[in-house]
């Protein structure tokens, strides 16, 4: 009997405790919303944001131009709250790139209050892990709040099974980094900043091809990782089709990224000129170390995970001289809009934008263009308790336009095919003196 | 109810829980009560529920340790995977393809736990911990490098990459190395997770009050005395851990049919301790506290997201004061008279 009792009791603790979520959800939520808008208040007194806006709505007027046979809606005026949701990795391995998107969308939604007080954005973001189970839980929690958009997911494997759910639920979603074209096939829903990794292998290889930067070729990639296999796959493919000879391709895990002698020394006897590094920083870094430790001279080309390296803490940057990357985005740009917003990103956390911070803080700025437009194309447009169904029409239909282009920090004339991919030129960069320059 | 067996009324209570927690959510949902993080979770919850069941078979019940259970996950998973897709075309009922799929990766799970149980459960000490333990990151390592493509022909394998799979042009990759599986149809649903739930509960406490059962148990707590009354050490402990892993397989099916994606890299050596942490929690060799720790710690890191940064942290904490709580003597005695007093005032109404 008391058994049972104490089962009951359990039991009803749990639904308890279950239900208890789903209020308590909501006055976090509002919490979190009053700070971003004290904060956004307080930015309105920055005057840097000048310069974002400038292009900006040289932009939108000039799209609208170009759309002048709809004439019902010229200078419809866009106002509301938005509510946007980042779902991308805050915590664990992969947090640099959730924190670096979050902080970027952050400048980013700051200015863009700072604007006009008549459109408004609150900004949400959730931890995912790097976990699917996890993302598609912080998007549901997102859902919860209100969430009329996503910037999301970060990485790729999250973004996939989170885009699955946004594509049921009709949720337009912009992801910053997650660059696999699993990511938008089949979901009309789901846009990209990035490039894609077709894009990215490609590229590299096209690159090194036409610069001529070397003969022969090897490649390290991480084999236990959709990213750097998909990149891996489209460069094979693209040296084939060029006649680029690729001498040694040799892999690891994230078990085995501790030691690359093994993958060095077969990328050396097979008389490598230059190493193609389709792979995350980290063990980058150990490749440039152990590199120089067995005074191999090699050239290092990597792509947009090799980004960041050089705010990697305990690395001699060194190492990394003349290390050329394919990136969107480089700091040292000397465009007001880069500039203004590297300063920005500087003071407020102290250390230098990466790309993927560059991609969090376009990604605003891509929503807000696209609403504008359609806000000047339609006689005006008021987000404000609107359904995510309806703006994901909205959104896709703006996206999908040919005459939309965003310029951003990562590409100036952005346009997006209808499959959600992006289009903007590449930039090859190469490290010099702990710096980026432009090649 | 006074005639029923001690074990027979805990075991109906179990049941009891598992359709209340049922009922209550459908009725919500319906209702429209429910928050999408909660009902994002329910099928999540129910697959952590099933592998704390299987685990404690294993841990609780047999009295062996497994550090590899997300492994007998993994295989379940990516087996039921390519069985509903494969199946996608010729059975177009999706309940009836949930169910293939399930029990496919739950006889391929089986047979792992065969070819791994085998050797192992021969052997006496904390064989079975290192060897599961190892067989998780192979498992894992494998299922990096296994490409599986279907055409019209049927199924491809490769272990190189995706385009040595001869396939015809109009044919799917199903599994794509570390990218894992893409693309899956969703069908796994609250009603068919809870059906899994009542049916591994059902076969657990059945076979644990059962004359196989007993036999476990006495192998448990006494090799020596077991053996010399003539029980077949072998073949008990390969029937617990059998049954365990097809029941990890079949948690792991019903679980990578509700995401698009699942990926090898989920089921690493951190989902199995997860699990373990679940049957630790619950109390080792008790069902109910499986069930009921599984379903809790799978929400808790939900529940706590209004803390920000300090997630994890906090969630830690709860783990380490659950630990201390229910090991406490003193806080022991205190839930122990408040129950009692419930106990008494029922007593009283009857």
């Amino acid at each position: 009997m008391k058994r049972k009792l104490l089962a009951v009791l359990l039991s009803a603790a749990m639904i308890c405790s279950l239900t208890a979520c789903g209020g308590s959800a909501d006055s976090s939520s509002a919490d979190t919303a009053d700070t971003t808008t004290d904060t956004a208040t307080d930015a309105a007194t920055d005057t840097t944001t000048d310069a974002a806006a400038d292009t900006t709505t040289d932009a939108a007027t000039d799209a609208a131009a170009d759309t002048n046979a709809d004439a019902s809606g010229e200078g419809g005026s866009l106002t509301g709250t938005l509510k946007l949701g980042v779902v991308g990795p805050l915590t664990g391995a992969a947090a640099l790139y959730g924190n670096a998107v979050d902080n970027g969308s952050q400048i980013a939604v700051e200015e863009i209050n700072a604007e006009s007080a008549d459109f408004q954005i609150e900004l949400n973001a959730q931890d995912d892990e790097h976990d699917a189970e996890k993302s598609v839980n912080a998007y549901n929690n997102l859902k919860d709040w209100g969430a009329q958009a996503i910037i999301g997911c970060v990485t790729t494997t999250p973004c996939v099974a989170v885009a699955a759910e946004a594509y049921a639920d009709r949720m337009f979603m912009l992801t910053p980094s997650a660059s696999a074209t699993s990511v938008t096939e089949g979901n009309d829903n789901v846009f990209q900043l990035c490039f894609s990794d077709p894009n990215q292998g490609s590229a590299s290889a096209q690159y090194i091809f036409d610069n001529k930067l070397a003969e022969k070729v090897a490649v390290i990639y991480n084999n236990a990782d959709a990213y750097s296999t998909g990149i891996y796959q489209t460069f094979q493919a693209q040296a084939d089709t060029l006649g680029l000879e690729v001498v040694s391709t040799t892999t690891f895990t994230d078990d085995t990224a501790n030691d690359f002698s093994v993958q060095l020394t077969e990328a050396q006897n097979a008389g490598a000129e230059l190493i193609f590094l389709p792979i995350y920083y980290t063990p980058a870094s150990l490749i440039m170390k152990q590199a120089a430790d067995m005074s191999y001279d090699v050239k290092l080309f990597g792509v947009d995970g090799m980004d960041g390296i050089l705010s990697l803490e305990g690395f001699d940057t060194s190492l990394a001289e003349g290390v050329m990357l394919l990136t969107p985005f480089s700091a040292d740009a000397t465009d007001e809009l880069t500039s203004s917003f590297v300063s920005k990103y500087e003071s407020a956390n102290s250390e230098t934008p990466s790309q993927f911070a560059a991609d969090g803080y376009d990604c605003p700025y891509a929503i807000y263009e696209a609403l504008k437009y359609y806000a000047a194309n339609n006689g005006g447009l008021n987000v404000d308790g609107m359904g995510y169904e309806e703006l994901c029409d909205i959104l896709i239909s703006v996206f999908t336009d040919p005459a939309f282009t965003v310029d951003g920090v990562t590409g100036s004339g952005m346009t997006w095919t209808a499959a959600g991919e992006v289009n903007k030129a590449p930039k090859a960069v190469v490290i010099e003196n702990g710096v980026y320059v432009g090649l | 109810m006074k005639k029923m067996s001690k074990s027979a009324r805990s075991s109906f209570i179990n049941y009891g829980i598992v359709i209340v927690f049922f009922v209550i959510f459908q009725v919500l949902s319906s209702a429209g009560k429910l928050s999408s993080s909660l009902s994002g979770q329910l099928i999540p919850i129910c697959t952590y529920v099933v592998m704390a069941l299987a685990l404690n078979l294993v841990v609780g019940i047999s009295g062996e340790l497994s550090l590899g259970h997300a492994g007998f996950m993994s295989v379940g998973a990516f087996s039921g995977v390519v069985a509903a897709v494969s199946l996608q075309n010729s059975v177009t009922a999706a309940p009836l393809r949930l169910m293939i799929a399930i029990i496919t990766g739950a006889l391929l799970a089986a047979v792992t736990g065969v070819i791994i149980g085998f050797p192992v459960l021969r052997l006496q000490g904390d064989y079975l911990a290192i060897v599961t333990l190892a067989f998780g990151e192979i498992i894992k390592n494998i299922l990096n490098c296994l490409y599986i493509g279907a055409d019209s022909n049927g199924l491809h394998f490769s272990m190189k990459d995706g385009n040595s799979l001869n396939m015809e042009p109009g044919g799917t990759v199903i599994i794509n190395g570390p990218m894992g599986a893409l693309g899956i149809q969703k069908i796994s649903t609250f009603l068919s997770a809870v059906i899994l739930v009542l049916i591994v509960l059902f076969i657990i406490q059945n076979l644990v009050n059962s004359r196989a059962g007993r036999a476990i148990k006495a192998i448990r707590d006494n090799r020596i005395a077991a053996e010399s009354c003539g029980l077949n050490i072998m073949k008990y402990k390969m029937m617990a851990f059998v049954v365990s892993a097809a029941m990890a397989g079949a948690a792991g099916a019903l679980y990578a049919l509700n995401y698009s994606t699942v990926v090898p890299k989920k089921f690493d050596f951190n989902t199995s301790i997860l699990i373990l942490v679940f049957v630790v929690l619950g109390g080792i060799g008790n069902l109910r506290g499986s069930i009921i720790a599984a379903a809790i710690l799978t929400v808790l890191p939900e529940l706590l997201r209004q803390f920000q940064d300090y997630r994890m942290l906090v969630y830690a904490i709860v783990l380490i004061l659950v630990m201390i709580i229910t090991n406490n003597s003193k806080a022991k005695a205190f839930i122990g008279s408040i129950t009692g007093r419930f106990t008494k005032k029922a007593a009283v109404k009857e």
